[in-house]
């Protein structure tokens, strides 16, 4: 399925020169503490900035503790790493926001036709839409904007959804049944709609989805508020460990007799270096990153929980039709009656199926064309006439150049050819019994009181699918397929497409159930629904993704809805939830593994005159103490900006299988942030004394 | 390391190994219910205690832990207090003063046995019996009471119950504490340690001692008492203190080649067991390999420091021309502070046992080690007692370590951590968080509090940096309840006893209660089954090696992270200085 306008958010540059403009203002926008509050380690670098500002101070005024360029010098650079921190936030912000924004530029103000009576034909005012409330009735003609989210009650129409989910293609939306549901912002093609309103102008689906992802609804999910407890719990070993060093150092003082105690200002910056700015700086970035690439992915999330949750997917439940099936049935084999050539069957159905638009139908004409080169005929200029589906009738068909040709469904056929006169055979019969066995559909054709023979319609697995599924079996998913369809035939299906498991003859009370008896286990399971009866089971569900083309109720139910309603996103929804949580980690872990070099280039440089001999520990061998210390403060607020990118694109996800994925990501993160800092700090230092400011 | 050093290591290794195994099988039976052999006489003694042994939660878990260890603590302080009253003291001690016996008291109920007095002098034959070594065995059945409820906790799901501490108590303390004592303490006997309620004995030399003022010593006083019974639960509890001053470097103590051995292995028993026995609980005992496993792996490591540092010998010494080298005659190396009848091997071998179980019973002398020695020494107390640690709270700890590491690992690897099939969220995290943070802050605190007072630094033998040492190894000693010293502290005065006490108190306590706490959250939550066949688990694994290392640099980068500072200020600066004032030659 394409998905135009998933492309919408993805397209837009990282550092797109509008949104960086506003970034940078709201980064000194957030520099007020109440801002910072929210954030301990970050707040905690604010108190140190502000610390050491006083200190340069006091040095201007000549009673400092160190030369005034060295703690002015610091001070500039802890506010930098407070700025970096503040505008990587602002920048995942702020490309939210502009989606929201262009979703917002949907909502468009006009008038709507109230009707006075739940009728077409009652009378109508016109009003503003915004002066519309729930249980209002409207009128929508062809042209019209649908004035709110709402119900179908009368009527039947073609929709363009596009602005919503980019698909160019207009829905149907038809009183009662599954498709009942029109969302406010669409436009009406054709037809008439008569709606009643299920939420008032402003608290519409839309409005609600705008709400969330300008992030005025943003709260911590439970994984973000483990992490910052731990990031919390280290900044305090840290601060401990850094405090103390005062009075030990005023210790070796007096007991060695030689140099001064280590200053304020390279405690504090050993402080800041230590504790995790980066992961710290990155945290409330990672999480409106992920909520906006749910959003790039045309999923709205109802919560950032919701995104998590979908990285801890155990099992996911699949429908069986339209998600691991095509969503039509196709023909697959012609069954001639005796006597009858299977071309001549071709044939006639290829004929009888021409100027049906169905799937099916354009199934049949195909198959036939590969089987035996049949041409579609132009039928047109001869004098044909086609024969439409009916209820009435079940059947379909053409009259041409004296032929009657039917196909339809196995009863209505014989029945058709029994009022001619005609005999249905005995084999017929049996053919129609067979392939029905198999769990696919037969179709019957003939050709005015003589039966043809039967076209096999099968469920078609679609391509690729084997292979996603097998994807998720090494992400230790479990996919299990749903369907309405009797055991055997279901088996089949599952065994062809690879599934783990299979729930047949689903009712809705036996996918409660099995989602239940899952999470009985400690399992998370994520299903996608769309009807009104899958309410219930998406209730239940711990990531349940509604179609946007489903039933209000379904979309009230779940916790994310595909603007594409395409089922298959389960899968991408589920990586997108990973790839948060990997960034997190992958981050945490870069960050504390970068404090060992920063110790190597502080500890020396700060205790350079009370204990020299810790000299040995410089491996980098940096330039002077002073020029060791401001190298380290500048790296750990560079790391941060270098990092970004990282942060809101999201640590690439790649389904290697749990062990793997831990080697890998702890070898790029754990690994390499122990030795990247090495040769940042160096490169820093060796710039610093190439341009002489050390 | 010479050859000698790593046959050594490598049976003991491979000892300790083979112990676990019976040993974890027992436990864990001990830990799931009664041995059905005594479920009779069980019940007729818990019935005259009064206890119903019904489930507890972790907050009634956690009173009665309290409860019963605070009456400890007042029980212990009133008999040191009233020793000179009561019986058994031939030797007519004087009461302890009330800070000392405070902080002994605090000492032997927190299983730290940190030790301010010098036994033989101080302590009276009721004291030692019915003070100290009871409370050898009930500092040790509280440990493993927690480590219990915490393995339970893992292997339930959905619960409301972590156990019941009474019952947990009575079974540890029946069933493992006492037959084990029994046994060791006889083998102890027959090796010639002491088992008496004698005065002491003053004994003849056999060659008079000529002194530097010009007189003669003819004759010695030697300590006597029930010493064979205390030792065996000092060991095996991970207690650590000694009945003499000495510790274990007496030959009353600890008299031979074979008792040295025993005394070393009796020191990891429980703890190595205590990983199999929650292997066994969780019902994979892969678990409880990958946690002995890491243990071993640090162990393994620090032993390799401390021998080769201490077998290097002292760089003075060298430049002076004394011969140094291990030989036939001579186990070489730095032997300050050593028994020359156990040598560079197994006393290197013994303070790294020492340090790493949160023991503290000593065969050498800590202060005597080489700078980095000593360092190590520090480090494995510091990061928490985890390295087979003390009975019980070794594995707590350990565990807490193994949720952080899945914690941050399993982000990395794309979901929300879980570790047995337990999700890892912020209730679980806020209580791993406390109980790693309590030990840090005391041992930072501590030592800043000593090193800037008068009082703290009155106390110190050495100045400079083997001063700070002094300082930073007693705190770090106390809060983490391991108790051995670095002689050279006096650490005999109200400044120390007091800020010492508390440090042990909050240092056993205060991690106890959320290590508990974290029991009753896990315990509720629903644990996930994953052993479905043909389906790869999603969770991290953790029994692989793998993990293994990722636990093991968990505990290293968080112990070194957290230490680093002091660890350069005092040991590191010693080392540089030795090597140091070689180059340049006065």
């Amino acid at each position: 399925m394409t998905t135009p306008a998933s492309s919408r958010a993805v397209r837009t540059p990282l550092f797109d020169p509008l949104l960086v403009r506003g970034a940078v203002r709201d980064a000194l926008v957030k520099l007020n503490p109440a801002a910072q509050w929210r954030n301990p380690v970050m707040f905690t670098v604010w108190l140190c900035a502000a610390l050491i500002s006083v200190l340069w101070v006091q040095a201007l005024t000549g009673n400092g503790e160190a030369p005034a360029w060295f703690i002015g010098a610091n001070a500039l650079w802890l506010w930098f790493t407070v700025l970096f921190a503040n505008f990587a936030e602002a920048l995942a912000e702020g490309r939210s926001k502009a989606q929201a924004a262009s979703l917002r530029s949907l909502q468009q103000r006009g008038s709507a036709k109230k009707l006075r009576a739940p009728r077409h034909d009652a009378p109508r005012d016109s009003v503003d839409m915004m002066a519309l409330r729930v249980g209002d009735v409207v009128l929508i003609e062809a042209g019209d904007l649908v004035p709110c989210d709402g119900e179908v009650i009368q009527g039947a129409a073609s929709v363009d959804e596009s602005a919503i989910t980019g698909e160019s293609a207009p829905v149907i939306r038809e009183a009662g049944g599954d498709f009942s549901s029109v969302t406010g912002g669409t436009r009406v093609l054709s037809d008439w709609l008569v709606v009643r309103c299920t939420v008032n102008p402003g608290d519409s689906f839309l409005d609600r989805m705008i709400a969330m992802v300008e992030g005025a609804r943003r709260r911590r999910t439970p994984n973000e508020v483990a992490l910052a407890l731990l990031l919390v719990s280290l900044t305090l070993v840290f601060l401990m460990a850094t405090a103390t060093l005062l009075p030990f150092s005023i210790f070796a003082v007096q007991a060695g007799g030689q140099g001064s105690p280590v200053t304020v200002t390279a405690l504090v910056a050993l402080l800041v270096c230590l504790i995790p700015t980066t992961i710290g700086g990155l945290l409330s970035a990672i999480g409106v990153a992920g909520m906006s690439r749910m959003l790039g992915a045309n999923v709205i999330a109802t919560s950032g929980r919701a995104v998590e949750a979908a990285g801890d997917v155990d099992v996911l439940l699949l429908d069986k039709t339209g998600t691991i099936t095509l969503g039509n049935r196709q023909a697959a084999a012609f069954l001639p009656a005796p006597g009858v050539s299977e071309q001549a069957l071709a044939d006639a159905a290829q004929l009888a199926s021409l100027a049906d638009e169905t799937p099916e139908g354009r199934s049949i004409v195909v198959l036939a064309k590969q089987k035996f080169a049949l041409r579609e005929r132009q039928l047109l200029s001869h004098d044909a006439s086609f024969v439409p589906f009916t209820a009435q009738t079940r059947m379909s068909g053409v009259n041409w150049a004296g032929r009657q040709i039917r196909k339809g469904a196995a009863e209505a056929v014989r029945r058709h050819v029994e009022s001619l006169g005609g005999r249905y055979a005995e084999d017929v019969a049996q053919q129609v019994e067979d392939v029905a066995r198999r769990g696919s559909t037969p179709l019957v054709v003939a050709d005015g009181a003589q039966v043809l023979g039967v076209v096999e319609l099968k469920d078609i697995v679609k391509g690729g699918m084997r292979e996603r599924f097998a994807e998720l079996r090494r992400m230790g998913i479990r996919t299990v397929m749903i369907t309405g369809d009797n055991p055997m035939t279901a088996a089949a299906i599952a065994a062809e497409a690879g599934v783990d498991d299979v729930l047949a003859e689903a009712t809705p009370e036996a996918k409660l159930a099995l989602i239940r008896r899952y999470q009985a286990e400690g399992r998370m399971v994520a299903m996608t629904g769309d009807g009104t009866n899958d309410a219930p089971a998406l209730a239940q569900a711990d990531v349940a993704v509604a179609m946007n083309s489903g039933t209000q109720a379904a979309k009230e139910a779940g916790n994310m809805v595909d603007l594409d309603s395409n089922p298959t996103k389960l899968i991408e929804v589920v990586e997108i939830g990973k790839q948060m949580l990997m960034t997190r980690g992958a981050l945490t872990t870069f960050s504390l593994s970068n404090d060992v070099a920063k110790y190597f280039a502080i500890l020396p440089a700060a205790f350079a005159t009370t204990c020299p001999q810790l000299s040995a520990l410089d491996l980098m061998h940096l330039n002077s103490a002073q020029s060791a210390i401001l190298s380290a403060v500048m790296f750990n607020a560079l790391i941060i900006v270098a990092l970004i990118p990282l942060a809101l694109r999201g640590v690439r996800y790649r389904p290697l299988g749990t062990s793997a994925l831990l080697r890998r990501n702890g070898l790029i993160y754990g690994l390499g942030g122990l030795l990247l800092p090495f040769a940042g700090i160096k490169l820093i230092d060796i710039a610093l004394g190439a341009l002489n400011l050390v | 390391m010479t050859a000698q050093m790593s046959l050594l290591l490598a049976c003991f290794v491979a000892a300790i190994w083979l112990i676990a195994l019976p040993l974890g099988r027992w436990l864990a039976v001990i830990a799931s219910g009664c041995p059905p052999l005594f479920a009779g006489a069980e019940r007729t003694l818990l019935s005259l205690c009064g206890v119903r042994g019904e489930e507890q939660g972790w907050r009634a878990y956690a009173g009665a832990l309290l409860l019963f260890n605070a009456l400890g603590i007042i029980v212990l302080f009133a008999l040191l207090r009233l020793q000179h009253l009561l019986p058994l003291n031939p030797q007519g001690f004087s009461a302890l003063a009330p800070d000392l016996a405070l902080n002994t008291a605090v000492s032997f109920v927190t299983n730290t046995n940190w030790q301010a007095y010098g036994g033989e002098s101080t302590m009276s034959h009721l004291s030692q019996m019915l003070g100290l070594a009871v409370q050898n065995f009930l500092s040790a059945a509280t440990g493993i009471a927690v480590a219990f409820a915490l393995m339970r906790s893992f292997a339930r799901s959905g619960a409301a119950g972590i156990g019941n501490f009474w019952v947990d108590l009575l079974r540890t303390t029946l069933y493992l504490l006492l037959p084990l004592s029994l046994i060791i303490a006889l083998f102890f006997v027959s090796q010639g340690v002491i088992q008496n309620f004698s005065p002491d004995l003053t004994v003849k030399l056999l060659e008079p001692q000529l002194l530097a003022d010009g007189g003669v010593r003819g004759s010695q006083t030697l300590a006597m008492g029930p010493v064979a019974s205390q030792e065996a639960i000092k060991m095996l509890g991970t207690n650590g203190g000694g009945f003499m001053n000495a510790n274990s470097a007496h030959p009353f103590e600890n008299p031979s080649a074979w008792t040295n051995v025993a005394q070393m292995l009796a020191i990891f028993a429980l703890p190595a067991g205590l990983c199999m026995a929650f292997g066994h609980l969780v019902g994979d005992r892969r678990q409880g390999w990958a946690l002995l496993a890491a243990m071993t792996l640090l162990f393994v490591a620090a032993v390799g420091v401390i021998a080769s540092q201490e077998q290097g010998g002292n760089p003075h010494f060298a430049a002076l021309g004394v011969d140094q080298a291990a030989g036939a005659l001579q186990s070489g190396g730095n032997m300050e502070g050593k028994e020359a009848r156990f040598g560079i091997a197994a006393s290197a071998l013994f303070a790294a046992i020492t340090t790493a179980a949160s023991c503290g019973a000593v065969n050498t002398m800590h202060a005597s080690l080489m700078p980095l020695s000593g360092g190590v020494a520090l480090l494995l107390m510091q990061l928490g007692e985890v390295v087979f640690g003390g009975v019980g709270s070794g594995l707590y700890g350990m565990l807490m370590f193994a949720v952080l590491a899945v914690f941050v690992a399993g982000l990395m690897t794309g979901r929300t951590p879980e570790y047995l099939g337990k999700k890892i969220t912020p209730p679980e995290m806020k209580r791993v968080s406390i109980a790693l943070l309590v030990t840090p802050l005391l041992v930072l605190l501590g030592t800043a509090v000593a090193a800037g007072s008068e009082a703290g630094r009155a106390g110190l033998l050495n100045p400079g940096a083997a001063g700070f040492s002094e300082m930073l190894y007693a705190y770090s000693s106390a809060a983490n309840n391991n108790g051995s010293a670095f002689a050279g502290l006096s650490a005999n005065t109200p400044f120390y006893n007091l800020t010492l006490a508390l440090a042990m108190l909050l240092g056993r306590f205060a991690v106890i209660v959320p290590v508990l706490s974290l029991a009753g959250a896990l315990a509720a939550r629903v644990r996930a089954r994953r052993d479905e066949a043909g389906l790869q688990s999603a969770a991290l694994p953790t029994h692989g090696p793998v993990f293994v290392l990722l636990l093991v640099l968990t505990v290293v980068l968080v112990g070194a992270l957290t230490y680093l500072p002091s660890l350069a200020l005092g040991p590191l600066v010693e080392h540089l200085n030795l090597s140091a004032a070689l180059r340049s030659p006065q």
